[in-house]
């Protein structure tokens, strides 16, 4: 089976990260972003080949894939597109790989996390014979996405209500679809959008069912967000792999430390915090509720909760950082210094404390 | 035989009563028993008379008896005893006699220049010198002087002077405009001369007041504003001299200025208390520049202190903590990883672990050598303006807050962080 990922462009959303490394390469809970579908994809649904739909072409993500390829087994294409061409329109720029044969493939937002489906879903497919099928999940409030409204029994989608004022369905698109090739002759090589021009004449044909996700899921592609999808990840890794987690002294909930990472004396590591390789904390320090990538450094006595830190940085003795910082790569924060949901640019050195968030170019 | 007399500035006219900009911590320490550089205020006037005088020594307090509890005479003339220190003793208005006041009710001393402070000023007290000049050309009145810039010296008493002799030709109490940059330091040495144009005073302003009929309200018919009454009335007439000074000088309005003196006193220890200052040592704390630490201080030896850090009696100092250019008082606990900046934290406070507690410093602009602290209004346009974040009296912090540019008053438990707040 093919699967095709739509990675896009810069991840400008994911900023200041981003400008170091390409979305789909910055770790989340110590492994790439993208990593974590394509590894699904190959474990659960025994997909060969995956085409990564870019709208910018990285060295780096060239040279990470064709290492992957040779890790994994499996093929892995980049889909280049020349201009935006929104979210259908990469699949009419792959046609060609997509319909070397006539099984159905998938289509992946890549800034998804969540216990990925995707044997349910060939299975789903299958069952129900149609044309498509799209994951949805449920969510709390609504009136702030577009919603799906399928039947109950047998997931056949009826419509799609952009921002709903009156309830009529908790279920949105979780980003996850799964297509029969004739999909494509629906769609034009030119810039499309697939929620608001394709799949609503697919759901009036009949053509188009909904599978709803069971568990967590969570649109990665913020800071915010990005911490939220990592509690979320952690504990479901509490549930499913819990050998995973680390815990001893000083560690409070769940908490995955890569075994390169070294924790001080007196410190209080959790809960929810991904500590990746080479990561140094001294002693006396207190991180709940963050991402501290490869090769960040972390002095003693600081106070760290809802920040990423990103790669290689160092963070000073007894400073303060919450409400969402993100420090990119190569950030040092002198001592003693206080950031508010600081956004700080890569290869800066602060020296003053940022009490109210702001970017720090 | 010298005499000096130490008066408390302020109650001019309807304020209310002293201290009041130093709250929240003069709710439970009369003012000039405040500690700065651990210990209190009014101790560094007295070592400066006791250096030039060693021998008697009024205080002038008004209304508040430096009694009871907190007295001063007592627990003074205690640690003083035998150590060659002045004798002392008290002389309390029972109506607010303004500035001058003090001076007056003193029973004519046979010739006996008499230096007078006001308590509420941080300074190196160049007594000596003031004593010595007198000794050359003596004057009823000798003023302290000292520089300020243009725009500050507005907040405070201007002083012409004739350079060549330094006789005051003119003296204004916080002009509207500017007057000289030369201001009046709020010390002065008075010999026995000056208490006949003070007495005059005295008795014309009974005389005009009762005229007035307003002598029940303020400024009464006793009193005498010695800014006012006195310096602006006589100056150009041969009697008022200023000795201009360039030693430390500050007043101690507020809690922030406290701060800031407390830097200025420290620093001075070097020269005039060296074993006042803590030093590194096998085993304890780390020390960064001028620290004061009192000997029932339990501080762990992870912690880093300074600079400008006072550390008062039975103040317990978890281990990780970090203190800079700060007071603890009295009884009060850091627990670990606590990191406490430009913030003074009051008798009996906790601050739980890894908390923050953070003020912003209005220090004299450093690269202006004649900037003073500015004036030290609370709000401007109604907002709260940074500055030192004081906590009252038994504060409780709790742990991993924050506590940034925030006045806590007395007896408060948070449960939160706050930032630019007063706390009621």
């Amino acid at each position: 089976m093919k699967a095709l990922i739509l990675v896009g462009g810069y991840g400008t959303r994911l900023r200041p990260l981003t400008l170091s490394t390409p979305k789909p390469l910055v770790d989340f809970c110590n492994k790439p972003i993208l990593l974590h579908q394509v590894e699904a994809l190959v474990k659960k649904a025994g997909v060969n080949h995956v085409i990564l739909a870019v709208s910018y072409m990285s060295e780096m993500l060239e040279k990470e894939m064709k290492e992957q390829e040779l890790r994994l087994g499996i093929r892995i294409s980049m889909s280049h597109e020349q201009e935006p061409l929104g979210t259908a329109g990469p699949l009419a720029l792959a046609r060609e790989l997509l319909t070397e044969n006539s099984d159905p493939f998938f289509v992946l937002n890549s800034d998804i996390i969540c216990d990925f489906p995707f044997a349910a879903m060939v299975q789903f497919h299958r069952h129900h014979g149609q044309e498509g099928t799209i994951v949805v999940t449920k969510v709390e409030e609504p009136s702030k996405y577009g919603v799906v409204v399928s039947e109950a029994d047998t997931g056949r989608i009826h419509r799609f209500v952009e921002k709903p004022q009156v309830f009529v369905s908790n279920k949105i698109n979780a980003g996850m679809y799964i297509f029969s090739p004739s999909v494509l002759q629906r769609i034009q090589l030119q810039p499309t959008s697939i929620e608001k021009e394709i799949f609503p004449v697919m759901a009036k044909e009949g053509q188009l069912y909904a599978m709803e996700l069971p568990g967590f899921w969570m649109d990665i592609g913020q800071p915010k967000d990005f911490l939220t999808g990592m509690c979320l990840f952690l504990q479901s890794l509490r549930q499913t792999q819990p050998e995973r987690l680390c815990s001893g002294p000083g560690i409070v909930g769940n908490v995955l430390v890569d075994p390169s990472a070294r924790i001080g004396q007196n410190c209080s590591i959790g809960p929810n915090v991904s500590l990746g390789p080479d990561v140094v904390v001294e002693d006396g320090v207190c991180i709940k509720r963050c991402t501290v990538l490869r090769g960040a450094h972390i002095r003693s006595h600081s106070w760290l909760d809802s920040c990423i830190v990103g790669w290689s940085s160092r963070v000073g003795q007894w400073v303060r950082m919450e409400n969402v910082t993100v420090l990119g790569e190569d950030v040092i924060v002198g001592d003693e210094l206080y950031l508010n949901g600081a956004s700080v640019l890569p290869h800066k050195s602060i020296g003053e404390s940022v009490p109210e968030p702001r970017i720090i170019m | 035989m010298l005499k000096a007399v130490l008066g408390r500035r302020g109650a001019q006219g309807p304020l209310p009563p002293p201290g009041t900009r130093f709250r929240p911590l003069s709710f439970e320490v009369p003012k000039p028993l405040f500690p700065v550089a651990g210990v209190p205020m009014i101790q560094h006037h007295i070592e400066a008379c006791a250096q030039v005088m060693g021998n008697s020594l009024g205080f002038y307090q008004a209304r508040w008896a430096l009694t009871g509890s907190w007295g001063l005479g007592g627990s003074y003339q205690s640690s003083f005893g035998g150590s060659g220190l002045p004798g002392f003793r008290y002389l309390q208005e029972f109506a607010p006699l303004g500035t001058g006041g003090s001076i007056f009710p003193e029973p004519d001393p046979a010739g006996v220049p008499k230096p007078s402070c006001l308590k509420d000023v941080c300074s190196d007290f160049p007594l000596g010198a003031m004593l010595e000049a007198h000794r050359r050309q003596p004057h009823p009145f000798l003023l302290l002087g000292t520089t300020a810039n243009r725009t500050q010296s507005l907040n405070y008493g201007c002083i012409v002077e004739n350079p060549e002799t330094h006789e005051v030709l003119h003296y204004v109490e916080k002009p509207s405009t500017f007057v000289s940059d030369i201001i009046n330091c709020g010390i002065y040495l008075f010999s026995p001369e000056a208490l006949k144009p003070l007495r005059d005073v005295f008795q014309r302003n009974q005389q005009d007041r009762q005229l007035d009929g307003s002598s029940g309200s303020w400024p009464g018919a006793g009193t005498i504003r010695l800014e006012q009454d006195v310096f602006t009335a006589l100056s150009g007439q041969g009697q008022i001299y200023v000795h201009l000074t360039d030693g430390i000088w500050s007043q101690i309005k507020s809690a922030g200025s406290a701060l800031y003196a407390s830097r200025l006193y420290l620093n001075r220890y070097q020269v005039t208390h060296p074993e006042r200052l803590a030093e590194l040592a096998p085993g304890g704390p780390c020390i960064r520049g001028n620290v004061y630490i009192h000997p029932t201080a339990k501080v762990a030896s992870s912690a880093v202190l300074g600079p400008n850090v006072s550390i008062g009696e039975g103040v317990t100092v978890g281990e990780g903590v970090r203190l800079r250019e700060s007071i603890v008082l009295h009884g009060a606990t850091l627990q670990e990883h606590t990191c406490v900046l430009h913030s003074i934290v009051g008798w009996g406070s906790t601050v739980g672990r890894w908390a923050r507690v953070e003020g912003t410093p209005n220090d004299p602009n450093p690269n202006d050598p004649r900037a003073r602290m500015d004036s030290e209004s609370l709000f401007r346009d109604g907002k709260l303006l940074p500055a030192i974040t004081i906590l009252g009296c038994r504060v409780r912090i709790p742990a991993e807050v924050l506590i940034l540019n925030s006045i806590v008053l007395p007896h408060k438990e948070l449960s939160r962080s706050f930032t630019n707040q007063i706390i009621l």
